[in-house]
């Protein structure tokens, strides 16, 4: 047996893949659930149902995709190019504080329409920082970006912990590490009223928008493109490698950060070191699903965060483990991985 | 600067590290036998997730400790089998497969832990391995405390370290390993089968990765909790790094980081109140970056490491 590659690749097949990668993961995932004793069938319909039967649970899971937008499209902007990004979760805690430091000391009392876009940029910025480093250490000394982003996370993370437990730290949280809440001006307008959800949907889809047309209509896009194809190809072609690597960085950290800074705006309006439940190592996970493509990322969100937030419902009523909501997800990372190899390649006998 | 000193002088202190540096040693020598073949695992976090799982899990259900380990070295293999089949059979990237191995792996691991053990305020405790007494070595004046007080998985991890430095240096095995993480067109032009060799050193490194996980909750602690493995995979990775691929390196460096490691855990109750205690459990992670910096250009890599092997396309 061996494998030969598809010399055309027909629409349907790429748009039949990321279905059929979550159809087989979900089927996987079944037999756990099954193994666990529960009823399959019944145990989907309830997290499809806690995911969107009523008003509420519509939008927690829409508030939940969010930040999942964001983070998916950082890693999906960075793995084009081959900059192997798996820092998000660092980035986007730093974003979160930056931001809320940034709100209770810097800008205190601006108005919203100053201050929300300010601390945008703080927050974008704090993560772009996160990540140039492991990119310096990568151009300047060869690092595997791979590792030092990942260690960066759990260095960012205590840094957070010690901001929360030490200057920053709210008084009035009856001695919890909790950060000093961000000014009232500062908190995102609601895009339903009594709900959770925020403007900040509404930005991250803008945002994916903006990096389907930045990618597939300038140079730049294609610059960054074939720096993940073939650098040296690239190099030979007069594609600034290094220049094209940092503002791949920027972006993709940016938007890590700017993830952190809309949820800390927009639904906590503090940070906790328990303000992401991994949605920087998840925006990995949906810019695969989505095969990299910015507009495929708003519905692998969308189908993470179902899963997330129907697994926790269907936990509560069934007594299966939320984790079964992260194996899903993990599982459809994988399976999506081998349904992408064969559109590209068939089996020869 | 007495405090410093009494610190490294302290019996308690040597005897942490070596119990630091197993899980380290052990998982380290997993990673860096299947990247001399050619292919990074970084599914090494999860693996040791779930070997430090399903090897408590074992013990807890009433195996002996013994097969708690062999269990999480079958456990880990399972994922290096799926990381071989993802990456060797397919060519899938090796970064991308290991994160969802990773991600598979942890997750799934907390998923039987919780089907299995319910929810209780302390989390159940085992029996885990006892000190190990060496008549005459065990009673010396400092070096017995120091050295000799360890469980039997610690000695196990040094003696396997020094029997794969000298596997991979002198055997033909380690020379077939090594050819196929070089230049695996030339390995099979020599009659070998660089996708057998790659599945077994990927294998067996996660049988590794699984035991040194399973020190974790069967020697180093008593129970298993969600994120216990705390990066220490991916610090594993940097000290095959560090180790410039080498088993008797990688055994040093996993000693040198454990002291770092031991060290600052004593400082932090010395200086408790003046330095926040997020600054001291920054430092590993902090020196494994700056290790990576130092050792990355001087360290040799496998040429045909993260390359794919296919017959016949170059």
């Amino acid at each position: 047996m061996r494998f030969e590659r598809r010399e055309h690749r027909s629409t349907l097949l790429v748009i039949a893949t990321p279905i059929l990668a979550v159809i087989a993961a979900l089927a996987i995932a079944g037999l756990l659930i099954a193994a666990a004793g529960a009823p399959v069938f019944e145990a989907y319909w309830k997290i499809l149902t806690s995911a969107f039967g009523s008003r509420l649970s519509a939008t927690e899971t829409l508030t939940r995709a969010s930040p999942l937008i964001l983070t998916g499209l950082a890693a999906a902007v960075a793995f084009r190019a081959r900059l192997w990004n798996i820092g998000g979760e660092g980035q986007f805690y730093l974003g979160a504080i930056a931001a809320a430091a940034a709100s209770a000391h810097l800008f205190a009392g601006l108005p919203s329409l100053l201050q929300i876009p300010l601390l945008f940029i703080v927050g974008a910025f704090a993560g772009m920082v996160l990540l140039l480093v492991p990119l310096w250490l990568r151009l300047r000394f060869s690092v595997d970006e791979v590792v030092t982003t990942l260690l960066l996370n759990f260095v960012a993370l205590l840094f957070v912990s010690m901001l929360i437990d030490g200057v920053l730290k709210d008084p009035a949280a009856f001695g919890w590490p909790q950060s000093e809440a961000v000014d009232a001006a500062a908190r995102l307008p609601k895009l339903l009223a009594r709900s959770r959800l925020h403007i900040g949907l509404g930005i991250a889809v803008v945002i994916a928008f903006l990096i389907y047309f930045v990618q597939t209509r300038t140079v730049f896009g294609v610059q960054s493109r074939a720096a993940g194809l073939n650098p040296s190809g690239a190099v030979f072609a007069g594609v600034p490698l290094g220049r094209t690597l940092v503002i791949v960085a920027m972006i993709s950290g940016g938007l890590a950060g700017l993830a952190g800074t809309i949820e800390v705006l927009g639904v906590k309006g503090y940070v906790t070191t328990d303000l992401s439940p991994g949605y920087g190592y998840s925006g990995i996970v949906v810019a695969m699903l989505a095969n990299l493509n910015p507009l495929g990322v708003v519905l692998a969100a969308l189908f993470t965060a179902t899963m997330f937030v129907g697994a926790d419902g269907m936990s509560r009523s069934m007594g299966i483990p939320t984790y079964i909501a992260d194996v899903t997800v993990a599982l459809s990372l994988l399976s999506m991985l081998v349904a992408v190899f064969f559109t590209q390649y068939r089996i020869r006998r | 600067m007495s405090a410093l000193f009494d610190i490294l002088a302290s019996a308690g202190l040597w005897a942490a590290v070596l119990r630091i540096a197993t899980p380290l040693i052990l998982a380290t020598l997993g990673a860096l036998i299947s990247e001399r073949a050619g292919v990074l695992n970084l599914g090494i976090e999860g693996i040791m997730t779930f070997g430090a799982m399903v090897g408590w899990l074992a013990v807890y259900n009433g195996a002996d400790l013994w097969v708690g380990l062999l269990v999480a070295a079958l456990g880990g293999a399972m994922f290096g089998l799926l990381h071989s089949v993802l990456t060797v059979t397919l060519g899938l990237s090796q970064h991308v497969s290991g994160l969802g191995v990773t991600l598979f792996a942890s997750s799934f691991a907390y998923y039987v832990f919780r089907l299995m053990v319910p929810v209780a305020g302390t989390p159940p405790t085992i029996v885990p391995f006892q000190p190990l007494d060496i008549p005459g070595l065990s009673d010396l004046p400092f070096f017995g405390p120091a050295f000799f007080t360890q469980t039997a998985p610690t000695y196990l991890a040094i003696g396997l370290a020094i029997a794969l430095a000298y596997l991979i240096a002198r055997t033909p095995v380690g020379l077939a390993i090594r050819m196929t993480g070089e230049n695996p067109h030339a390995a099979e032009a020599q009659g070998l089968n660089p996708m057998a060799i790659r599945y077994g050193a990927v294998i067996f490194g996660s049988a590794l990765m699984g035991v040194g996980g399973a020190f974790l909750t069967l020697s180093a602690f008593n129970s298993f909790f969600p994120t216990m493995v705390q990066g220490r995979g991916w610090i594993c990775i940097a000290l095959v790094v560090f180790a410039s691929w080498k088993p008797e390196r990688a055994l040093l460096g996993a000693i040198l980081f454990a002291l770092f490691d031991a060290f600052q855990l004593r400082l932090q109750t010395v200086l408790s109140g003046v330095v926040p205690y997020q600054i001291f459990l920054m430092i590993p992670y902090l020196l494994s970056i700056a290790a990576l910096a130092v050792m990355a250009r001087r360290a040799r890599v496998p040429q045909a490491l993260m390359q794919p092997y296919r017959r016949g396309e170059r």
